[in-house]
């Protein structure tokens, strides 16, 4: 009987062990460690950390053994009478030479690796990446694709309101795509505060930082959507402004940059056509979900002190001029960037529009409404 | 001759002053001391409840309780108050009460600049912690307030920050000159360098580090009131200026100054492995050398923070091997506490306890440290979870436990009561579960891809920091036993003798228990 239940709880405490470490919650190896990654360059970084983790648990094994065994050996029961040794110049030397020995084993794998990685000679492809507050903008330099890369997951399931999806705040709008098998270099740079780009299967990050280009390359042979993150505190949106890079074989990128081009003559055309009130104030919407509510809020109220209210502000409301002036060009000293790269004519006006009729600022002010025509005739060269 | 005088009326005031100008006018190191201990310990408890927020924030994905620009807050008042306001301002309590005690002086050698660099540092955390309540909040750039965060795009409070910095680095500042005059010029006849005890070794070396890059830190923060305020370009990259230059600046303040809140706790350790394994401390010398080493070398290896800026190929690898080459003094260091207790007559009271769980703790952040001095293998730890575990792993069971130990330690001597033993071994094994719960899976996560400084994060990392949640509320509460431990020792308890641990090494243990107001007035003779 005593052997049944002996048996019984070997039983319990295997298939315990079995779901600890099948189930999804704690067992997938890839949610404790480093990634491989897909490169040979991610390659050869998961070996030198693997490595490095290696040697750091034989000496954690040795000097945490001699420790452990000294404890337990040598306590005051054991051992009343203490030996009185307090030097040895042979041991001294030889633990400070050995871990010597070991550091200079350990940089020549890792100078390899970085000198490697230290190549900034021109890719096949150069994207140029620029990251915003909260948001990255890829430039296609040879192929003049420009576009933004926004998070989509929706604030409700931010705010618990819904069920968070598989690929919550790892998700965006408009991904980076980019062929197999090509030299990709990426000229890296921000417009306002510091961010990093970082791409754990590529084993890329790099700080984007304003005023400078630093550049990283990648060749990926294994098409598939990777994930990555903005890695330097840049403000509040920090944690919500993901990386997604779509690596796809070298037609069906083809046919992404043709479609593209395409997207950017229809918009283009857009620019042209006569837009009402309503056409714009709908788009406009949209627009400002994307880029306003970050700062201002969804009712416009913004944040006392720091971002401040659009409905009911006197330019809102009665400056049409000065209204497109500061989103041209941005506020000088304050958070509020220009964002006449970031949107295009048509976005531009219809987000103007919007914020002058919304909330309850078509009734306060003059109501006029802005045209994608207005802006390209801010944009060309004053007379 | 009116000198003559002069000490001789001090002969009628052997007590302290009554009420509250005692703590207010006092220029006794021992008091001084013990208010830097208390104000360590607010802030502690402040800094600590900031940690409870961000964990708590964290328990789940998704925003529960704070809103992000709230969050950015705490992490960086968080960050500020333990570095500036707990970790610092205890190390100085420590040297106050200690030094003078140990190099056998009747007290630091500039007692009033003493009392001014004490009674500063309410006024500068005062201006900090008033921030929160400012239109626009708290400074909320992190503690390492990278510009143009910290200046083009910052709240108008970083105003108050930049100025509450000037006033910490001051105290620093006349705390260190202190210290450094103290040792160099007081120290009992026959006590030469060599012989000096650790402790004031590792103090002596700190107070040099702290006098060569507190003004670094000073000038960083003026050229951010310059840019803020008055039309410069330091750090604007618009106006021709430099933002990865702060970061250079910031960082040969930073290194060293993480330097400086481990070096004391090195002292501490050592004194408390030879004290309970009643065995004379391995390589005395050897571990003076190496906290040389240790300090010249961080003067050199700033920029290993700031692998991925795009710094050219030859300062990655000179960044990298000057990084790696730091790994060798400190392993002598642990190598020696290991050979120290190897053959010992080991009893394991909590002084101990906490000692040895700084020793294996603090190793383990220094193998982290060493995987970071990779530089492509940091191109992936870099700003992760993995870099949050590796600097608490040195920080809290580092110079928080070693600040404890020393509690424990040296609390008989400071009141003349024994601290309750029982409650004491609670504490730390609450501690020791605590902080590993806490900090251990944050190596994971980190691995794993999280960011550091985010509200939120993607499902993956979800179990974890849950884990991790856990864990610090535990530690959380066990410092409440803490409190409660030291006020019950302050009270009344066992009375301690003057060796309080047997066969224990040092000038202070041979003054009674509690010392009285005034120690070594005529000079003890070191001999041997």
């Amino acid at each position: 009987m005593f052997k049944k239940a002996t048996t019984s709880f070997n039983c319990k405490v295997s298939s315990l062990l079995i779901t600890l470490f099948s189930s999804q919650t704690f067992a997938a190896w890839d949610d404790v460690n480093m990634t491989e990654g897909v490169t040979a360059i991610s390659k050869g970084v998961f070996e030198l950390h693997m490595l490095i983790f290696w040697i750091c648990v034989v000496i954690g094994v040795i000097v945490f053994g001699v420790m452990f065994y000294s404890m337990f050996a040598y306590t005051k029961k054991k051992n009343p009478n203490p030996s009185t040794f307090h030097e040895n110049t042979k041991v001294e030397l030889a633990w400070t030479i050995v871990p010597f020995l070991i550091l200079v084993f350990m940089a020549i794998p890792a100078s390899n690796t970085l000198t490697t990685i230290y190549d900034d000679s021109e890719g096949d492809i150069n994207i140029q990446v620029v990251g915003y507050q909260w948001k990255w903008q890829y430039k296609y330099l040879e192929d003049e694709i420009d576009f933004f890369s926004n998070l989509t997951t929706d604030l409700d399931e931010i705010y618990n309101k819904t069920p968070k999806g598989e690929h919550y705040l790892e998700e965006v709008d408009e991904v980076v795509v980019i062929p197999t098998g090509k030299k990709i270099r990426f000229l890296i740079t921000a417009n306002d505060v510091i961010h990093s780009w970082w791409m754990p299967d590529f084993a890329i990050k790099q700080d984007a930082i304003p005023g400078f280009i630093n550049t990283a390359w990648t060749i990926v042979d294994k098409p598939g959507t990777y994930r990555g993150k903005c890695t330097e505190l840049c403000g509040k949106n920090h944690a919500f402004m993901p990386i997604v890079v779509k690596v796809v074989p070298q037609d069906e990128y083809d046919a992404w940059v043709r479609n593209k081009k395409e997207e950017a003559f229809k918009m283009a055309e857009l620019t042209e056509k006569n837009w009402t009130a309503e056409e714009l104030t709908q788009r406009g919407e949209g627009v400002y979900q994307k880029n306003c509510v970050a700062c201002h809020r969804v009712n416009g109220q913004g944040l006392t002190g720091i971002f401040p209210a659009l409905a009911g502000s006197d330019i809102v409301l009665n400056n049409k001029a000065k209204h497109i002036e500061i989103l041209m060009e941005g506020v000088q000293g304050a958070a509020m960037q220009s964002f006449s790269n970031q949107l295009s004519e048509v976005d531009m006006a219809s987000v103007i529009t919007y914020t002058r009729q919304a909330w309850g600022n078509a009734q306060d002010g003059d109501g006029q409404i802005v045209v994608p025509k207005d802006i390209v005739e801010y944009k060309e060269p004053k007379a | 001759m009116s000198a003559v005088i002069e000490s001789h009326d001090h002969e009628h005031h052997h007590g302290p002053a009554k009420g509250i100008t005692r703590w207010l006018y006092t220029t006794n190191h021992k008091d001084i001391g013990t208010l830097y201990l208390w104000f360590s310990f607010t802030m502690f408890l402040i800094g600590g409840a900031m940690a409870m927020v961000i964990r708590a924030e964290l328990f789940q994905p998704g925003m529960q309780i704070v809103e992000p620009e709230f969050y950015n807050q705490m992490l960086t008042l968080h960050g500020l108050i333990m570095v500036f306001g707990a970790v610092m301002p205890a190390f100085v309590g420590l040297a106050n009460w200690l030094v003078p005690m140990m190099v056998g002086a009747p007290d630091m050698a500039l007692p009033r600049m003493n009392n001014l660099s004490f009674w500063i540092l309410p006024i500068a955390f005062t201006v900090l912690l008033s921030s929160l309540f400012m239109e626009g909040g708290a400074p909320n750039f992190g503690w390492t307030f990278y510009a143009p965060l910290s200046t083009t795009y910052a709240p108008p409070s970083v105003t108050f920050f930049i100025f509450s910095v000037h006033i910490m680095g001051a105290s620093s500042i006349m705390g260190s000159i202190n210290v450094i005059v103290t040792i160099m010029n007081m120290r009992a006849p026959g006590m030469t360098l060599m012989k000096m005890p650790l402790f004031v070794w590792s103090w002596l070396i700190t107070a040099y580090l702290l006098i060569a890059v507190m003004p670094v830190l000073a000038g960083a923060v003026t050229m951010m009131l310059m840019d803020i305020h008055f039309g410069t370009s330091f750090f604007n990259a618009a106006g021709g200026g430099d933002p990865v230059l702060f970061q250079h600046i910031f960082w040969f303040f930073g290194h060293p100054e993480v330097y400086i809140m481990i070096l004391p706790a090195f002292g501490i350790t050592s004194h408390i492995i030879e004290t309970f394994s009643r065995k004379q401390l391995f390589g005395h010398t050897s571990m003076v050398w190496a906290m040389t080493s240790i300090a010249i070398l961080s003067f050199v290896v700033w920029a290993h923070h700031m692998f991925t800026v795009g710094m050219p190929l030859a300062a990655e690898l000179f960044f990298m091997w000057a990084t790696m080459l730091i790994a060798v003094p400190t392993g002598v260091k642990v190598f020696n506490w290991v050979a120290t207790m190897f053959k010992g007559s080991i009893s394991y009271e909590t002084p101990m306890l906490f000692s040895i769980a700084f020793v294996v703790l603090f190793t383990i952040g220094g193998f982290s440290g060493l995987m970071l001095a990779i530089t492509p293998a940091d191109f992936q730890y870099h700003d992760t979870y993995f870099v949050v575990a590796h600097f608490h792993y040195v920080l809290v069971p580092g110079s928080i436990f070693a600040i404890m130990a020393a509690v424990y330690f040296w609390i008989p001597k400071w009141t003349g009561n024994m601290y309750d033993e029982r409650l004491g071994k609670l504490h730390f094994w609450l501690s020791f579960i605590g902080v590993n719960v806490t900090f251990f899976p944050q190596h994971w996560i980190g691995l794993a891809g999280m960011p550091r400084r985010v509200p939120d994060y993607a499902l993956q990392f979800a179990d974890w920091n849950m884990v991790s949640t856990v864990g610090a509320f535990l530690f959380g509460a066990s410092q409440i036993l803490f409190l409660f431990i030291v006020i019950k020792t302050v009270m009344g308890g066992k009375k301690a003798t003057p060796e309080v641990w047997e066969g224990a090494r040092g000038l202070e243990w041979t003054v009674e228990s509690p010392p009285p107001y005034h120690t070594f007035t005529t000079p003890p003779k070191v001999s041997q």
